[in-house]
Parts: structure tokens; sequence; C-alpha cells
């Protein structure tokens, strides 16, 4: 690192020197310990060393939880403790599963949740439609020989940085009773609309905001999958005088069949999981229209008055298990597209 | 931008044609997505900063004016407060500008500034207010002063900047055990970090919940930096570079008898750079943008971060939307700088990983 030499004149080498003493310091404090470490167990051993930190919060935070989870999922009560909470075996599954019929929500003995599910399944199948859909239109287009073709990859990219609850707030100021959108559908007569007390638009909204938010990253994805695929194919077709749409479905879309289908699941278990954004959005709203699993799992384990958490737990179990199915696919698709 | 607003460079753009092929429906797709994309894309953060230097009389207008404007006020003689200006029509179709001293009913009196004297009665509906371009500052510094929001940037830049430096320390210390030494159980270790790659928080929120709780964090700053220091994302892409390091070097420098953790901080970190650089932009972003784990965790106002603050300021019943807007572009701007000098870091780790 930059040495300790204060006697030099340049601001670069002034802000080494500033940095370098606690770097220094941080250096001195892990050798003294680690090299006698080193002496007693000797350097095989010691990559186990520079592997415990991560390890133990992997550990601690991650997979500890997930074995808790399911003994939490076993027993009832409002007791944050494990050693106070008592075992109820399947009850909360039980609880979870009880319908008259699957198909209607309203013959569910826990109600919320089977709506939170349906809801997500209508989300998720639109969201990730247009999703995947537009994500290849603009990669499409982003890969073709176009003018300022980096500042518009730029443009479709900036909201993937952007915080949900940024997004959030940006689109509720937009769809406001008063808000620019009611402004400009004024110009056709058309009267202020009240987005988010119509279920349907909430859901729409929901959907809207969370493809502007993350097209971008599919998008990228994409455009890399794209770039990969060799020149020469489509100079040929150029040569022949192939139409457009035959090099589309003939060259394009079988090679980047992998990619779409990695991107596909990718979008498929993110959307699964939605909640921020459309949280802060809608809040659910209304009543439980745009309310999806994961706010099921939040509202039912931290926000309502008796904290429930063996019911959360069964829940996130039953969202784990969808996930780890998802994720076989993507593991698959990934296989495909590497192999 | 520029190059769609100059006609010079319009009119090139779309005379230029590859191979001096013909006009083709997808040319005219192409240019309009793009043109609707930029709006589309930009618009809406545009009209978030612009909002957010009007006053609260501005942002109830409708329609909304593009930019921030204000009615100019005018001190006239024989009124202590400033008055506002009018445009007023008078009777006889003249145009006069008048400072309102009250209003009652459908009725202004209205005062010339020239003549304080006289009063001048005048239906509503005849005047108009004057209005310049006025940036309402006050939406910046009043939330920073008058409410938590000082405290929550605080929270969040700590929260970011500790994270990441944690993030960075045990990442790069766990890549490089598996990089740079062949061990028995190195594939079991690589496996269980890819393994944890797909246990999101959202599945494990109670649990994760309880351990905080055990380790006596909640409300604190810890239960958001700990739980996520440890990525796999991160572990895996500083391995993928660690192990194009020549192994020589770390040979030689074992023949010197430097400690393996000398290796480590003098020799693999500093090469390491451009992909240690990666994760940094990453963390920070992960970390500054996080909502979910944070809304749990944090359930005190002297704790919230940015994001958890303003989700509860925008979720109050009245809610202060001159705050709100400022308050979200004070949010958005650390990853605005990020997005504009790091994309390309961005992009790359993206389409090379995967993952974001």
């Amino acid at each position: 690192m930059a040495v300790s030499d204060n006697t030099s004149l340049s601001f670069g080498e002034r802000l080494n020197a500033v940095f370098a003493w606690p770097v220094q310091l941080l250096f001195r404090l892990f050798e003294i310990p680690l090299s006698w470490v080193q002496r007693t167990i000797g350097i095989p051993r010691m990559p186990w060393i520079f592997l415990l930190p991560n390890l133990a919060f992997f550990g601690l935070f991650v997979v500890v939880p997930l074995f808790i989870n399911f003994a939490y999922s076993l027993t009832g009560g409002a007791e944050l403790f494990l050693q106070n909470r008592v075992y109820v075996g399947a009850e909360q599954y039980g609880y979870l599963m009880d319908c008259g019929s699957y198909l209607d929500a309203n013959t569910c003995r826990e109600d919320r949740f089977w709506k939170a599910v349906y809801n997500t399944i209508v989300f998720v199948f639109f969201q990730v439609s247009f999703m995947v859909l537009f994500s290849l239109i603009t990669a499409l287009i982003l890969n073709q020989n176009i003018r300022a073709r980096g500042f518009f990859r730029s443009v479709y990219f900036f909201p993937v940085l952007l915080s949900p609850v940024v997004v959030a707030l940006i689109w509720k100021w937009i769809l406001l009773r008063d808000g620019v959108l009611n402004a400009f559908l004024a110009n056709f007569g058309i009267d202020k609309m009240l987005f988010f007390v119509d279920p349907a638009w909430s859901m729409f909204w929901a959907i809207f905001v969370s493809v502007w938010a993350h097209m971008g990253f599919y998008t990228l994805i994409l455009l890399a999958g794209l770039q990969a695929i060799p020149p020469d194919l489509y100079e040929a077709a150029e040569m022949d005088g192939t139409k457009r749409e035959r090099v589309f479905f003939r060259i394009t879309l079988p090679l980047l069949w992998p990619n779409l289908l990695v991107v596909l699941v990718l979008a498929l278990i993110k959307s699964v999981q939605i909640f921020d954004e459309v949280f802060v959005l809608t809040g659910g709203g209304p009543g439980t229209a745009t309310q999806f699993i994961v706010q099921y799992i939040y509202n039912t384990g931290f926000t309502n008055q008796v904290q429930n958490f063996g019911l959360a737990a069964a829940a996130s179990v039953v969202l784990g298990v969808v996930l780890f199915v998802l994720t076989l696919m993507q593991l698959a698709a990934t296989r495909r597209k590497d192999g | 931008m520029a190059d769609v607003t100059q006609p010079r460079s319009l009119g090139a753009m779309l005379t230029a044609r590859r191979g001096g092929r013909s006009w083709h429906w997808t040319d005219v797709f192409t240019w309009t997505y793009l043109v609707f994309g930029v709006f589309l894309m930009f618009f809406p953060v545009v009209w978030l900063v612009l909002s957010s230097f009007k006053t609260p009389a501005g942002l109830l207008e409708f329609p909304p004016t593009l930019l921030p404007l204000g009615q100019i006020e005018q001190t006239v003689e024989g009124y202590d407060d400033p008055l506002l200006m009018f445009k007023v029509t008078m009777e006889d179709g003249s145009v006069r500008e008048l400072a309102q001293v009250r209003r009652i009913g459908i009725i202004a009196q209205m005062v010339d500034p020239a003549v304080p004297g006289e009063t001048i009665k005048v239906p509503i509906a005849s005047r108009e207010p004057i209005r310049e371009f006025r940036v309402a500052w006050e939406n910046y510094t009043r939330p920073l002063e008058r409410f938590n929001f000082l405290t929550y940037l605080k929270n969040s830049v700590v929260v970011t900047t500790v994270a990441t430096l944690v993030t960075l320390l045990i990442n790069s210390m766990a890549a490089f055990g598996l990089s740079i030494y062949e061990f028995r159980g190195r594939n079991a270790v690589m496996l269980f970090v890819i393994g944890t790659l797909m246990i999101p928080i959202t599945i494990i929120l109670v649990p994760a919940y309880l351990v905080v709780t055990e380790l006596g964090m909640v409300n604190t700053l810890w239960a958001v930096i700990l739980p996520g220091a440890a990525t796999p994302t991160g572990v895996f892409l500083l391995r993928q570079y660690m192990l194009t390091i020549p192994r020589d070097l770390i040979e030689a420098a074992r023949m010197d008898r430097a400690s393996e953790w000398s290796i480590y901080w003098r020799i693999v970190l500093p090469l390491s750079l451009p992909a240690i650089a990666v994760l940094a932009i990453f963390s920070v972003m992960w970390r500054w943008n996080d909502f979910l784990w944070p809304l749990i965790v944090l359930n005190r106002s002297e704790v919230y971060t940015l994001q958890i603050g303003l989700n509860a300021f925008q979720g109050e019943l009245d809610v202060q939307w001159h705050y709100v807007l400022a308050m979200t572009v004070i949010a958005l701007i650390p990853v605005t700088l990020v997005f504009a000098f790091l994309q390309r870091f961005i992009t790359t780790g993206i389409a090379s990983s995967g993952m974001k």
C-alpha cells in the first residue's frame, strides 16, 4: 500500500498518506495474532482461518435461520423465543391449507394467505411476461447499429439502480388524483382517476412500475447474449438478402433462447418475492388487492396485533419450496446455456 | 440527448442507412421506441426533481406547472405583511397589476402599489396571479432541521459505509481462502457458498429476526449491517478474479517468509482492486437501497435509515409531499452519482455474473 511519507506535496500522495496509517494499523492488528496462528496450525490449515468470518456469518444469519424456520413452523403461540413456544406439529400448515375449494380464497380458513397466493400468481404471470417481452424488444433494438447506443442503454438501465422506495414514490406522485398523469388525461376529456382505489388499476400499476424499475437489468443480460451471436451469421444472411423477420426467427431467436430461458427463470424468482416497491406504492391495497405472499408473511409475523410467528414461518416454508423448485429450473437453464 | 434534438444530426441519423438499404418498418419502430423510452424512463425522475422545488401551494395546483413557480409578493405602504400580486382585467378591458389586500367571497379588495391609499374591489374571476420562477429550497433544509431526516441520512451513510467495509474484508478473505489454497473440503465450501445464494431473506424473515434479537441487536444499526455482510455474490466475484493471479507471485512471497496474512494483504488484495471496486459499488447500492430487512429490525425513529424514514413519512395520514419529494431526491443522489461515473463497472459486473 502507500508509503507514509508526508513530505511529498501532491494531493494524491497526501491522500494516500492519510489512508495509509489506518490501513497499516489494520494490517498490524491482524498480522500479529494470525502469524501466531499460522505457526501453530501450519499453512495447509490457514484457508479455514480466512474462511472463518464469512462462514460464521453465513451460518449465523442464513443456515441456522433456515433450520429454525422449520422448527418455528411447527410451533404455536406469540412467543418469539423458541424454547417458550408450544409444539403443535403440522397444525400451522393444516391451518394454511384448510380450504373448502382451493379455487376460491373465501372458502379457506386463512383467506388472506390464499388471496395473497392468487394475487401473486396474477402478478407473476403478467409481470414476468411483460418483463421478458419488453427487455427482449429493448435488447434487440439496442443491439442494432444505432447512433448514441451507449446513451440509450444507460437510459433503460438507470431505474435499476433506484431504491424501491424511490421508485414507488416517483410513481405515486405521478399517479396521484391531482397528479401529472391525470392532468395529461384531462386533455383528452378523461375525468380524474383514483388509481389506487380501483383494484384492477392498482394491480396494473404494481406490474407497470416493477417492470419499469427492473427491465434494464434483464435487458443487459439479453444484450450480452445478443452480442455473443457471431456476426458472420448475420453477414451471410444479408448477402443472401434474407428478410429481417426470417433472420430473427431463424438466427437470433434460436441462438438467444438459452439466455432468454435464464432471464425468464431469474425474473420468475424475483417476481414471486415481490414486496418492496408495491408495498410502498399501494400498501397492498385497496383492501388486499395487491397484497402478495411476502407482504402476507411480513404482516402475519411483524405487524399484526398478535405476531403469529409460527404461521409466518409456515408460509415462508411454502414460499421456500416454490423458490427451490424455481432455482432448480434456473440451474437447469444455466447449465443448458453454458454447456 | 443532443443527437435527438439537433436537427443536423437528427437528419443524418434518419438518412444514414447501412449498406444503402431501403427503409423498413423496423427502423421506424426502433426510433419511436427509443424516443418514447427516453421519455418514459427519464420523465418520472425529472418530474420528481422539478416537483421537489415547488412550494406546497405550487404542488396543489391542477393542472400542475412544469417549473417551480411562486407568486410574487410586494410590500405596500400602509400594510404590514407583503401582499400577493395579481394581474387584473378591469371592467374597461385594461390590465393592471394590483396587490391583494383581502378576499371576501368572490370579491377581492386590491390596491395599486403605486397609489396605496385607494382600494379597488374586483371579482376574483378577473384576476390572475403573477408568478416567477422560484425554487423552494426550504423543502430540503426544513426536513433536515425539523424532522429526523438528518439522523436518517446519517444512519444510511453509516450503514452503507460500515457494511461495505465489512463485506469487502470478509468476502475477500473468503475468496482468498478459496482461490489460493488447495485443500480438502474446498469444493464443499464452494458448493455451500453457492447454496446460500439460493436462500433469499424473504424466506427466513422470522428466524433471522430471532437470531438478531438473541444477539441483542434489534433497533441498532448492527442489525442491518451484519446479517447481509457475507454475500455469496461477492465471494464468487472476487474468487473468479483471484484465480487469475499468478501462483508464482505467492510462492515467491512464501520463500521470503511472508506470512499468509501479509500475502493476502500486500499481494492479493492490491492485485484484486478492480474486482473489489465492482463489489464495493454493488455493496453500496445494496445497502443504500435496502428496504425489507431494515423495515423489520428497525422500529424506532432514531435508528431509521433514509429509506425506512421516507416510507414512514409518506405513510402518514396527511402526506407532506413537498418534504417527501425533496427527501426522495436526496435518496436518489448517491445512486445517480454511481450511475453517472461508475456505470461501466456495474454493467460489466452484471453481464459477467448475471447477478445484481
